[in-house]
């Protein structure tokens, strides 16, 4: 049997209009990954993002925050994901003008699987989610 | 496993959701679940929404869902985005004119990827719509890819095939009659403001007077426009909805319904019957390496395709 196609739903949220980093990915994750990638489009609330990511199965949530309110918005949206769980939390990742520390704290506290830097490479961003899949991170879909 | 059919029969968003993609990864096992729910539909009034790439196909979905649920009906949604055939990704973006229904309970929507199907539609829609159905969704919508004349599988699936048009396509009306312009009940003719509207609109009303009657169904052309002032677009939307629904009574009233579930019942029941008596054969012979070996045959001219698929037949004959 094929492996199973990996499913990512990239979102932002909130008053954030600078998508052309997530569309970059998108087309990167389809592209280079083959990936199944949804994107949510711009100013969801975190819970549509929540919503969809239950609705449509993804493996993985990808949040970009460019408008300095990520301290707020990853935990938050770890929150929704978490509540709405029944054995499976999907890894959340993301990226965008977040200052190093709070990318760590981020980390730490659990509420982000990863955050990447910029300049992060789309390749390395593919590597990065094949990798923590195969590991079993959030658990197995079924 | 078990109490996952249950579970999507009381409704469970969740437990639905996870079904659907199992069964687009063919997880072995799924049908279990199928098993359990497949008696129990067959309420839902299936739609499907096709017509060429940008052609208003999520943006009119969204105001469909709209309308029933000011009619306080439950709607599914089933949206098809192409899998590339080059790398297995796929963009799915018809969300995105969905989104005020993300949080909606009455709205259960879904993206599809079509993963190499070639009719315009995924393998999983059958057993999507299943699902959707078994959750007591009162309306099931199917939006396909944009597809071009011959991908029209949608058949298959929706009680009610409704085929979007717009303007500026002009003299490839003529080229498009066999195929996607056959499957209409309901023609729509979106954008409707814009340049050659009006000579669409004859051109088809034109071609639906001329093509033989399906049994007294007189196929209406609408016309939708205004997608910028939101009130309009509502209105000649909502008057879409009336007409899928006339087309749903029409339907019960000859009891044509019967014949158009017969259609797909037939096609599901093949795809299950490949998937319990081919399947294995394939999965045995590739396991075996012997699939290779027999292509390689092929290739050095040793012998031909039929003589080797006679020879499987006999030789797994009593075995699956």
């Amino acid at each position: 049997m094929n492996k199973r196609p990996i499913k990512v739903l990239l979102a932002k949220a909130g008053m954030d209009n600078q998508n052309k980093e997530i569309r970059i990915l998108a087309r990167g994750l389809r592209e280079q990954g083959g990936m199944e990638v949804i994107y949510s489009g711009l100013y969801c609330s975190l819970e549509e993002i929540a919503a969809t990511a239950l609705r449509e199965a993804v493996d993985l949530v990808g949040l970009f925050v460019h408008n300095g309110s990520h301290l707020d918005l990853y935990p938050r949206l770890h929150e929704l994901l978490a509540a709405q769980n029944a054995g499976y939390i999907p890894p959340v990742f993301g990226g965008g003008l977040i200052p190093e520390r709070h990318r760590q704290e981020l980390k730490a506290q659990g509420s982000a699987t990863e955050i990447f830097g910029p300049g992060t490479s789309t390749g390395s961003i593919i590597a990065w989610i094949n990798q923590v899949l195969a590991a079993g991170e959030g658990g197995e879909l079924l | 496993m078990k109490e996952l059919g249950q579970k999507v029969l009381a409704g469970d968003v969740r437990s639905a959701s996870r079904l659907i993609r199992n069964l687009e990864d063919q997880i072995p096992g799924t049908h279990v679940a199928m098993q359990e729910i497949f008696t129990k539909t067959g309420n839902a009034h299936v739609i499907g929404i096709t017509g060429a790439p940008g052609a208003g196909k999520s943006t009119l979905t969204d105001e469909l869902v709209f309308s029933w649920r000011q009619r306080n009906k439950t709607v599914g949604v089933l949206a098809v985005d192409p899998t590339s055939p080059f790398t297995g990704g796929a963009l799915l973006g018809d969300r995105i004119r969905m989104l005020r229904h993300a949080e909606d309970k009455g709205v259960f929507l879904r993206s599809l990827a079509t993963r190499g199907s070639m009719g315009g539609i995924s393998k999983a829609v059958g057993e999507g719509i299943h699902v959707m159905d078994a959750m007591g969704k009162d309306t099931i919508i199917v939006e396909t890819v944009g597809v071009g004349q011959q991908e029209v599988e949608i058949i298959n699936h929706a009680h009610t095939v409704i085929v979007v048009l717009v303007p500026g396509m002009g003299d490839e009306i003529q080229a498009l009659k066999a195929g996607l312009m056959e499957i209409a009940d309901i023609f729509i003719i979106n954008k409707a403001d814009r340049d050659g509207a009006a000579s669409l609109y004859k051109e088809v009303t034109n071609m639906v007077h001329m093509s033989v009657t399906k049994g007294g169904w007189e196929i209406p052309v609408l016309l939708v426009e205004s997608v910028q002032e939101p009130k309009k677009f509502a209105e000649s939307v909502s008057a879409v909805c009336d007409k899928i629904e006339d087309h749903y009574r029409y339907l019960v009233d000859k009891n044509l319904l019967s014949e158009r579930l017969r259609r797909k019942t037939a096609a599901e029941f093949n795809e299950a019957l490949w998937a319990a008596i081919l399947q294995p054969v394939l999965n045995d012979l590739d396991a075996g390496g012997e699939m290779e070996k027999m292509v390689d045959q092929l290739l050095k001219k040793e012998t031909d395709p039929y003589t080797l698929a006679a020879e499987v037949a006999v030789r797994y004959k009593n075995k699956v």
